[in-house]
């Protein structure tokens, strides 16, 4: 390994980085900017999030947003966490390639797609679109990135356990519920906090499936977002963005600290 | 076979089972019913053309009356069939921009010392956990003719005049390079990460340069990870609606966009359907690809 070859690789990295994270903080330092200018430095001030507090329509926005990636992201959890206990424990079945298609397509299905479908389907069945349908659509989505997670987790450990557990006299349910489960708790919490910053950021399936007083954050910020930038978007992106790490901060120190204590 | 399973396995099946049926295959026959509905001045705006509970007798009278109509003037219609190309065009020339800028990255992180490696890792996700629309408006304030690279370019003395990037689709392309990043670097990280280094060490023993090292070893055997990430890129990017209407000019046009306009816009439903009955079609191929790929690397006989 010859000192100019790692040069350039530590130089891509940095480049690769930067290009990658540089937007998303000038995003956050300009939310700080005392200016109206979004591209001149005016000055620090925390002015646009004090505006935020009193706009009652984006902090509606807010609770729905988080109502939805709540509710949506159990159900998506448990969906996932069922289909990825399929596919890695269950062997083949009938449908399989059908299922396993399933469960991977809305990870790379343009979401326009799936929003448009799901909407008429929700006419189709006379549902009164709001709150629920935009659930509904969440957890269809979410399960599938959850039962990824879950799915390299199980596929990763050995079954021999599960085996032990039923020679030992345990009931296929009980192995799943005591043995199974268990092996795959990191995964599946994992899967739940993914399942919910989904939810939580998704625009496009909500814009479709959403009605009348259920405008999620993303739409909010979107309908602002088309009239051109402004500091009130860039503080309550930051607040967004804060939000997740702080969650994924969480899920890692928790995680960390069950490592310790096994 | 399913029928001497435990309930508990049936159980785990069953019900996501059902549910992807439900939410995910049902709606595309929906779709497939309404594009061939015609349009009316009506809430919902088509008329039904199909009643599950009225009878075969009926059944076949609706057949009967399937228009076509939706999907005739997707084909007279020049801004469908320039929305469908100029879509392909933008999402494959931003795959290849994207593994232009991806490989060397995850070429750097599989090879950058091991306790590195899930540091970089982390840090090539993260991005993905952060609001794509916001990632995207983040990009709005940077390119704008009075935004921040122009401004840092001009004080850098490097441009006169302001670059005209924003509204074009030069725009777009940078969008969708930025966002699907993280796509494309996971899958070709794992791809060269996961290589035998001996096998470079025995080209190189061999008297191969780095050059030939490369081409001949570490590139051929990483195609699985860049087939991967390029259709985890171009997939999507096809239908992306957020980054053309954000980030593109009126005169960029991609499908997502249009289907969106007409269903929004124009609430022609049964065209928006037809539209996406297309796009879908357009997509089965690569759909297919992916599939088999990702069966080859998470399904090989253990």
């Amino acid at each position: 390994m010859t000192r100019g070859r790692g040069f350039f690789r530590w130089s891509v990295l940095v480049a690769g980085f930067v290009f990658l994270y540089a937007p998303i903080a000038l995003l956050v330092i300009y939310s700080f900017n005392a200016s109206r200018l979004v591209t001149v430095w005016g000055g620090f001030s925390p002015r646009w999030y004090i505006a935020l507090l009193d706009d009652r329509q984006m902090v509606d926005a807010a609770f729905i947003s988080l109502r939805v990636a709540f509710v949506s992201a159990l159900f998506a959890t448990a969906l996932g966490t069922c289909a990825a206990i399929a596919l890695a424990r269950l062997g083949s079945f009938r449908g399989r390639a059908l299922f396993a298609a399933m469960v991977m397509a809305p990870l790379v299905m343009p979401e326009v797609i799936m929003g448009l479908s799901l909407l008429l389907l929700f006419v189709a069945l006379d549902a009164p679109r709001g709150f629920w349908t935009i659930v509904l659509a969440h957890a269809t989505m979410g399960m599938c990135f959850v039962a990824v997670v879950v799915r390299e987790r199980l596929e990763g450990v050995d079954r021999s356990i599960e085996e032990a557990a039923m020679d030992l006299g345990a009931s296929p349910a009980q192995a799943l519920l005591r043995v199974t489960l268990p092996i795959a708790m990191p995964s599946i919490l994992a899967g739940y906090v993914l399942a919910f910053t989904l939810s939580l950021d998704d625009f496009v399936i909500a814009s479709f499936t959403s009605g009348p007083g259920s405008t999620t954050l993303p739409m909010r910020v979107y309908s602002q977002a088309r009239l051109g930038v402004s500091p009130e978007i860039n503080a309550i992106s930051t607040v967004m963005i804060g939000f997740v790490a702080a969650l994924l901060c969480v899920h890692a120190l928790a995680r960390a600290s069950r490592r310790a204590r096994d | 076979m399913i029928s001497h399973r435990a309930w508990s396995e049936r159980l785990v099946l069953i019900a996501p089972y059902a549910w992807l049926a439900v939410l995910f295959l049902a709606p595309f026959a929906i779709v497939i019913k309404i594009s061939l509905s015609q349009s009316a001045l009506a809430l919902p705006p088509y008329t039904p053309v199909f009643d599950w509970r009225a009878g075969p007798d009926a059944w076949i009278a609706g057949v009967r009356e399937f228009s076509f109509a939706a999907y005739a003037s997707l084909a007279e219609d020049a801004l469908y069939l320039d929305s469908y190309l100029s879509s392909l065009r933008l999402a494959a020339t931003a795959t290849v921009l994207t593994l232009l800028v991806a490989y060397p990255m995850a070429y750097a992180m599989a090879r950058a010392p091991a306790r590195w490696r899930p540091v970089l890792v982390t840090l090539a996700i993260a991005p993905f956990w952060t609001s794509f629309l916001i990632r995207v408006y983040a990009w709005i304030a940077i390119l704008k003719d009075e935004g921040l690279l122009n401004h840092a370019l001009i004080a850098l003395g490097l441009i006169a005049e302001p670059l005209h990037v924003f509204g074009t689709d030069w725009a777009v392309q940078i969008g969708i390079v930025y966002s699907y990043l993280p796509f494309m670097l996971l899958p070709l990280y794992n791809a060269i990460a996961r290589q035998d280094a001996s096998l470079v060490e025995a080209a190189a023993d061999l008297g191969a340069g780095p050059v030939a090292q490369f081409w001949k070893i570490t590139f051929p055997l990483s195609l699985g990870g860049v087939l991967a990430g390029a259709l985890l890129v171009f997939i999507p990017a096809v239908g992306e609606f957020v980054i053309p209407d954000l980030l593109g000019g009126s005169d960029t046009l991609m499908i997502g966009h249009t289907m969106w306009t007409e269903f929004f816009d124009n609430r022609d439903w049964p065209t928006a359907s037809a539209a996406t009955v297309v796009l879908l079609a357009l997509l089965l191929p690569p759909l297919a690809l992916y599939d088999r790929s990702r069966r080859r690397a998470t399904e090989q006989p253990t």
